[in-house]
C-alpha cells in the first residue's frame, strides 16, 4: 500500500471515531487556551476581569487596552496558522512528498518578492491588490519549483524538491534585497518580509485577507476526497475515476491561495505547514477529510502558542513568530529526514 | 606507441592545466588592480604602487590606502578561503551540493559571528574564534545527525538544509535584538558584504590563510584520492581518519575566518568548485583552481555591486542573484541527465 507517509506505525487510514473525536475536542481546548494566553500574556500580563472587559471592547485601564490590542493579533495568528497548516497538508498530499511545506518549497518567498516588487516598482498601496499580487507570486514559484524538482528520473523526490525550493528561495531572497535596498524608507518593510510576524495584525488586514483565505479553505476541503485517491498513486486514482490533472491543479490552487494570502499579511513563516500535517496524521490517520480541519486547528494553536512564546521569553521586547517556528520546525524537519530510508529521499 | 600516446595525453593535460591556471592567476591580479584603480576617481598604477610602498600621495593615500586596499584584499582573501573550503567539502563528500554554505556550516559561523559582534561586542580575533567553534560544532552535529548505517550524502544535504534554516533564523533573531537595526549590517550577516572593510578585519583572514592554506594544500593529494572511495584511498596509503580531520579543520577554519570578516558571501563556496572543474577538466586536484575562481567571483561581484548600479549593493546580493540561477541550472542539468543528486 502506497501512502503519503512511509511510516509503518501510522499507516492507519482512519483512527476509530472515538479516538478522532477525542483528539478533536482536545485540539479545540488547546486552541482555546492558546487564544486565552495570547490575549493575557505579553510585555504586560493581565488578569481575568481585564480580559473579559478588553475583549468586549472596554479600554479604560491600561490592562484592558492591552487586551483590546491583542485581540486582532490573536485572530490573525489563528487564521494564518490554520491557513499555513492546511496549505502544507494539501502540498504534501499533491506532491506525495513528506517534506513539502510552503516555506521549504520557496512559495512564501515568491509571494514576498511579488509584494515587494508590487509596492516599490508599481506603487501598489491597497492591501487587497497586494494580496492578489502575493497569490500570483506564490503560484508562479510553486509551479516553477515543482517543474524543476520533478525533472528527471524518479519524479519529484523529496531531495530534488527541497533543493529546488532552497535554490529558488535563495535567488528570490537576493532579488528581494536587491529591489528593496535602494529605498532606505522601506527597510522596516524588508524586515517583516525577511522574518515574518503577526505583530502588526489589525482588523483591516484580517478583513482583506479573509475572502481569499476562505476561498482557499473551501477549495482545499472540497479536494480532500480526491487527495485520498491521489495518495494511492496516479494510475490507481485515475482508475478510481479521478481526473488526476484537474485534482492536482485545483488543490494546488487552494494551497497557493492559502499561503499566498497568509504571506501577504505576515511575511514568510516557515515550517508550520511542515510540522502540523505530520503530527495530525499520527493522531487522526490519513483521511484528508479529517486531516484538513484537524490541521487547521493544530496549525492555529501552534502559531498562536509560538507567538505567545515569542512575546514572553524576551520581555519586554518580542521575538517574531517566524523565528520561533523555525527553531521548532527545523529540528522536526531533521527528524523526518532521519526517519526516511535513503532510497526514498 | 600506446605508451607514447599516454605520455602525450598526459603532457597535453598538464599543459592545459598550466595554461588555465596562468590565465586565472592573471585575471585575478588584473581584477585586484582594477578594484584598486577604478572607483569614483581613477588613480593610475604608479600612484597605487606608491601608496602600497608607503609614500604619501594626496587623495590616493586615503582613498586607495584606507578604503580600497583593505577591501580589495579582503575580497581576494575571502574568495580564496571560500573557494578552498567549498571544494574541500564537495570533494570529500563526493557531492557538489555538500558545500558549506548549503549544509549550514557558513550559517553557523555567521550566526556565531553576528552574536559575538552585535550582542557581546567582542573584538575581531575573539569573533573569529567564536565563528570557528560554531562552524566546527555545526559540522560535527550535521555529521552525527546524518549518521545511520553510515553517512548517506542525500541525508546529510537535507539535514544540512534544515540546520541552515534554523541557524539563519537564529541570525535574524540576534540582529533583531540589536539596538540599532541597520539594513546594511543585517545583509552582511545574511548574505555577506565588504562595505566598510578595515585592516582590522582583513589581517585575521590573511593570517588564517597563511596557516591553514598550506595545511589544506599539503592534503591535496590525499583529498584527490578520497574521491576514489574510502577503500581505494586506504589501499593507496591514505590515513583516512587523520586526513579527514585535517581537511575538516582546515576547511571549516578558512570558511569561519572569512565569514567572521565579511559574512557568508552567498554561493561562492558552492560555485567555485564546479566552475573550476568545468574549465580545468578532470583528473587533477581542484584546490588551487577553485581558490582562484573563488577570488575572481568575489572581486568581480564586489566591483559590480559597487559601481554597476545606481546604488551600492553588498557583494552577497550580487553573488546571490548570479549564483542561485546557476544552482537551478545545475539541478536541471543533473535531473535531465537522469542522475540522482
Amino acid at each position: 500500500m502506497t501512502l503519503s507517509v512511509k511510516e509503518p506505525d501510522v499507516a492507519v487510514l482512519r483512527r476509530p471515531a472515538r479516538v478522532r473525536l477525542f483528539w478533536f475536542v482536545a485540539a479545540l481546548a488547546v486552541l482555546g487556551l492558546a487564544m486565552l494566553a495570547s490575549v493575557a500574556f505579553g510585555s504586560r500580563i493581565v488578569g481575568w476581569s481585564a480580559i473579559v472587559d478588553g475583549v468586549s471592547g472596554l479600554t479604560d485601564t491600561i490592562d484592558q487596552a492591552a487586551v483590546f490590542k491583542r485581540v486582532p493579533r490573536t485572530v490573525l495568528a489563528v487564521i494564518v496558522g490554520a491557513a499555513l497548516a492546511v496549505s502544507g497538508t494539501v502540498m504534501q498530499g499533491v506532491t506525495r512528498n513528506p517534506l513539502a511545506d510552503p516555506g521549504i518549497l520557496g512559495v512564501n518567498m515568491g509571494a514576498s518578492l511579488a509584494v515587494v516588487v508590487g509596492m516599490t516598482v508599481f506603487g501598489l498601496t491597497s492591501a487587497v491588490n497586494t494580496i492578489w499580487v502575493a497569490i500570483l507570486g506564490a503560484a508562479f514559484s510553486a509551479v516553477f519549483v515543482y517543474l524543476i524538482g520533478s525533472l528527471g528520473r524518479g519524479g519529484a523526490t523529496p531531495l530534488k524538491l527541497a533543493l529546488a525550493g532552497t535554490a529558488t528561495s535563495a535567488a528570490l531572497a537576493s532579488l528581494i534585497s536587491a529591489v528593496i535596498l535602494p529605498r532606505a524608507d522601506v527597510s522596516e518593510l524588508f524586515r517583516s518580509w525577511q522574518i515574518g510576524g503577526v505583530g502588526g495584525g489589525s482588523w483591516d488586514n484580517i478583513r482583506q485577507a479573509g475572502p481569499f483565505l476562505l476561498a482557499g479553505f473551501v477549495i482545499s476541503m472540497l479536494s480532500a476526497r480526491s487527495l485520498n485517491s491521489l495518495a494511492l498513486g496516479d494510475e490507481l486514482a485515475a482508475g478510481l475515476g479521478e481526473r488526476v490533472a484537474l485534482v492536482r491543479g485545483l488543490s494546488a490552487l487552494g494551497a497557493v491561495l492559502l499561503c499566498g494570502a497568509a504571506t501577504a499579511v505576515t511575511g514568510p513563516i516557515m515550517f508550520v505547514g511542515l510540522v502540523v500535517p505530520h503530527v495530525c496524521r499520527l493522531l487522526v490517520g490519513l483521511d484528508h477529510r479529517w486531516l484538513m480541519p484537524f490541521s487547521a486547528l493544530l496549525g492555529a494553536s501552534l502559531l498562536t502558542v509560538s507567538d505567545v512564546v515569542g512575546r514572553v521569553v524576551d520581555r519586554p521586547s518580542e521575538i517574531d513568530v517566524g523565528i520561533i517556528t523555525a527553531l521548532i520546525g527545523a529540528p522536526f524537519f531533521i527528524y523526518i529526514v532521519r526517519r526516511q530510508k535513503v532510497r526514498e529521499l | 606507441m600506446t605508451l607514447e600516446a599516454v605520455a602525450r595525453g598526459r603532457g597535453r593535460r598538464a599543459l592545459r592545466r598550466r595554461t588555465v591556471l596562468t590565465v586565472l592567476g592573471v585575471l585575478v591580479a588584473a581584477l585586484y588592480a582594477i578594484n584598486l584603480m577604478f572607483g569614483k576617481t581613477f588613480y593610475p598604477p604608479d600612484d597605487i604602487v606608491r601608496v602600497i610602498l608607503g609614500e604619501r600621495v594626496p587623495g590616493a593615500t586615503f582613498t586607495v590606502g584606507t578604503l580600497r586596499l583593505p577591501r580589495a584584499t579582503l575580497a581576494l582573501l575571502a574568495g580564496v578561503c571560500f573557494g578552498l573550503g567549498g571544494v574541500t567539502f564537495q570533494t570529500m563528500l563526493r557531492n557538489p551540493l555538500a558545500s558549506p554554505d548549503i549544509i549550514g556550516i557558513s550559517s553557523g559561523a555567521s550566526a556565531a559571528a553576528a552574536f559575538a559582534i552585535v550582542t557581546l561586542g567582542l573584538s575581531e580575533s575573539a569573533t573569529s574564534a567564536f565563528a570557528i567553534a560554531a562552524g566546527l560544532g555545526v559540522a560535527l552535529i550535521i555529521y552525527l545527525l546524518s549518521f545511520r548505517d553510515g553517512v548517506a550524502g542525500t541525508r546529510l544535504v537535507l539535514i544540512g538544509i534544515g540546520m541552515a534554516a534554523m541557524l539563519e533564523s537564529a541570525t535574524s533573531y540576534v540582529l533583531s535584538t540589536a539596538s540599532q537595526w541597520d539594513l546594511q549590517e543585517v545583509l552582511r550577516w545574511l548574505t555577506g558584504s565588504l562595505n566598510g572593510t578595515t585592516w582590522g578585519e582583513t589581517v585575521p583572514v590573511a593570517i588564517a590563510l597563511l596557516l591553514l592554506g598550506p595545511l589544506l594544500l599539503s592534503q591535496g593529494r590525499n583529498l584527490f584520492m578520497l574521491q576514489l572511495g574510502d577503500d581505494m584511498a586506504a589501499a593507496l596509503g591514505v590515513r583516512l581518519e587523520l586526513t579527514r580531520l585535517l581537511l575538516i579543520v582546515a576547511a571549516v577554519g578558512l570558511i569561519a575566518f572569512a565569514t567572521a570578516a565579511c559574512g557568508p558571501i552567498a554561493f561562492v563556496a558552492f560555485l567555485a568548485g564546479p566552475i573550476a572543474a568545468r574549465i580545468i577538466g578532470p583528473g587533477a586536484s581542484l584546490l588551487v583552481p577553485s581558490a582562484l575562481v573563488g577570488a575572481l567571483l568575489v572581486l568581480v561581484a564586489d566591483f559590480a555591486g559597487q559601481y554597476a548600479f545606481s546604488i551600492r549593493y553588498p557583494v552577497g546580493v550580487v553573488t546571490g542573484v548570479l549564483g542561485a540561477p546557476y544552482l537551478i541550472y545545475l539541478l536541471i542539468r543533473t535531473n535531465r541527465a537522469g542522475g540522482s543528486l
